[in-house]
């Protein structure tokens, strides 16, 4: 009989918890590769996948990895990889593909300081926009971001029911810290776990096309025919490799299907967004710190109000951008030398000074005393 | 793809619902992707083989079968290729070799001649040759063999013979590309390759016994290795069961 955590309270690590996640999700297929900070998530599916008749398995490098992660996949089965920076860039022509071919999969990457291989056991969030942009050409991501080991768990099964609703890739934006710390965090019982499965065409469907804008998916060895490419196809899968009709049609869908629903998707904790004299905007790690900030700020008589980025992609535009319009600044604190700045400054749109907190290398999170500090000047 | 057909139709096979066909980039890719009326998926230049892989281990029940090209499957495929015959992976992977990346014009392959003008090395090619199958046969393979398209009926056998292997089936089949390599290096017409195929192909036995001097621009043909090993599917299900049972 396969062990799921028995509901309770756990003290876990934040790898670890994501591991348990995925399984809680109904992923039985793992393929991965060994990577610093990441490794733990595989080593813990390694360990409790197969007893739950799941495959594990590593790969020779990651490119094979998520090449595993998608042939799993069309076989109708949930799949998953972990990875971080130098990997996650190895892995982005076939994220493309996947979106594509519109394969549910999920991708956790656990950043470190980069670029290249930088510091590979210290912190950083530098993969926002590879995230978004990592594959070349045009498609909408869905990029979710913990900020806790509870949320490892929360968010990595979000992350498989997103996949599965919108037939797309998932990315899990952890960080080394969030995904080294341990943590209380709560095991719901498993009945209780809201999963969602990708819709699958019937036999007896002879046209299960683009008829919504995300079609069943076929699997493999069921009789279907499946005609699956990297190609520009049209609905039936054939290839349209001149054709610029099919092509925007296919592109449209691509984007669409995921900016028309970001409604569904977006997802953000926001704290006195209406009221704030400055506004913060941060995710993952450096979030933590925001919290303490609000308290320090307002015995300072600054009323401090927050955006924190479940999602980071698609943009929650619309609280941020509202969120700036009675502020007297928005300030992005981030472990890099700006990246969610530029989007936080584009939905702004010139209502408020858009002010970058950076900090990057040895893995040192900005504190709540240096983010009070430059909120401090900003009101200057 | 005529003699991957009939010695599946051979095997007593009407259709191919038995089978799921992984391909990646180049004119061999497109053998099954979109010309077999079954499950197809075409991915991304190189990694059709850890497709495969995904696809069988979780369904060991299906025929998986990769076609590529000399380019994507010992060019930017090559590792995947050594770690699926080290794995003992039940596929079978068809390598057809044209010696050139074709679908692109013409540029030099891990598996051009010596000293061959094309559109990268205009100047004569200065890099050697990779013999793969020898080189799958080593790393672990249950079947590897290597027979030229002017091989008809050895390769239809040979078919047959890595589709009801049990662990990795390579069958490389050298065959003419006249447009992007054939006209380069001196050949008039499809025919004249052919006949140059046949010409020089010599036997794996007879080819023992020569020096490799005299096996330079020979194709040698035959069966490399054919063996009964754990496949990878065995080893994978037998680490299963145990893991299950200390849940």
């Amino acid at each position: 009989m396969p062990k799921y955590l028995s509901p309770g309270t756990y003290f876990m690590q934040g790898n670890e918890a994501c591991a348990e996640g995925a399984i809680a999700a109904g992923c039985r297929s793992y393929a991965g590769y060994p990577i610093t900070p990441a490794s733990e998530i595989f080593e813990h599916m390694a360990l409790r996948l197969p007893q739950f008749g799941g495959l594990v398995v590593q790969m020779e490098d990651e490119m094979a990895s998520l090449g595993a992660v998608i042939g799993a996949s069309w076989t109708g089965a949930k799949a998953m990889t972990a990875t971080s920076g130098p990997g996650f860039s190895l892995m982005q022509e076939l994220i493309g593909h996947a979106f594509m071919t519109e394969t549910p999969c999920v991708i956790v990457d656990v950043q470190r300081a980069g670029p290249s291989t930088g510091q590979a056991t210290k912190c950083g969030q530098g993969d926002v926009m590879q995230a978004r942009w990592g594959t070349h050409s045009d498609y909408a991501a869905i990029v979710l971001a913990p900020n806790s080991v509870q949320e490892l768990f929360d968010l990595t099964i979000r992350a498989f029911n997103l996949s599965e609703t919108f037939r797309t890739p998932v990315i899990v934006l952890s960080d080394e810290i969030t995904s080294h710390m341990h943590e209380s965090m709560v095991v719901p019982p498993i009945e209780k776990i809201e999963i969602v499965n990708r819709k699958k065409p019937s036999p007896n469907d002879k046209k299960f096309f683009m008829l919504d804008e995300v079609a069943p998916m076929p699997s493999v060895g069921e009789g279907f025919n499946v005609a699956a490419t990297g190609s520009t196809h049209d609905e039936t899968g054939r290839r349209f490799t001149a054709d610029p009709v099919v092509h925007q049609r296919l592109v449209k869908t691509l984007v669409g299907k995921i900016m028309n629903n970001s409604d569904k998707i977006v997802d953000f904790e926001a704290h006195n967004t209406e009221n704030c004299d400055i506004a913060v905007v941060s995710f993952g790690c450096t979030s933590r710190a925001v919290y303490e900030t609000v308290g320090s700020a307002k015995e300072k008589g600054i009323d401090v109000g927050f955006v924190r980025l479940k999602t980071i992609w698609p943009f929650p535009e619309k609280i941020v951008c509202e969120m700036a319009e009675h502020a007297k600044a928005v300030v992005v604190p981030e472990l890099n030398m700006r990246e969610l700045f530029y989007e936080v400054e584009r939905a702004v749109h010139g209502s408020a000074p858009v002010i970058p907190v950076n900090k990057v290398g040895g893995g040192e999170m900005i504190t709540p005393e240096e983010l009070l500090a430059e909120i401090l000047r900003s009101v200057a | 793809m005529s003699s991957f057909l009939r010695a599946a139709h051979e095997l007593g096979h009407n259709d191919l619902s038995k089978f799921v066909f992984c391909s990646g980039i180049g004119c061999s890719a497109w053998i099954p992707s979109p010309y077999l009326m079954a499950d197809s998926l075409h991915v991304t230049h190189g990694r059709s083989i850890p497709v495969a892989m995904g696809v069988k281990l979780m369904r060991p029940d299906l025929n998986v079968v990769v076609f590529g090209g000399d380019g994507d499957i010992v060019g930017i495929g090559l590792s995947h290729l050594i770690h699926a015959a080290r794995r003992n992976l039940d596929i079978m992977v068809v390598m057809v070799n044209n010696m050139i990346y074709g679908m692109t014009g013409g540029q030099v392959a891990p598996t051009t001649p010596f000293g061959a003008k094309t559109t990268t090395t205009p100047y004569g090619n200065f890099e050697y040759p990779l013999d793969a199958t020898r080189l799958v046969a080593t790393a672990g393979a249950s079947y590897a063999a290597r027979w030229t398209t002017a091989h008809g009926e050895q390769m239809i056998e040979s078919m047959k013979r890595a589709i009801t292997t049990r662990g990795f089936a390579f069958v490389e089949v050298a065959s003419p590309c006249p447009t992007a390599f054939g006209r380069r290096v001196g050949f008039k017409d499809v025919a004249n390759m052919l006949r140059w195929f046949l010409d020089n192909s010599i036997p794996l036995k007879q080819a023992s016994k020569m020096t490799e001097k005299e096996l330079v621009n020979k194709i040698v043909v035959g069966e490399y290795v054919s063996r009964e090993a754990p496949t990878l599917t065995d080893n994978v299900y037998k680490v299963l069961k145990e893991a299950e049972q200390t849940a």
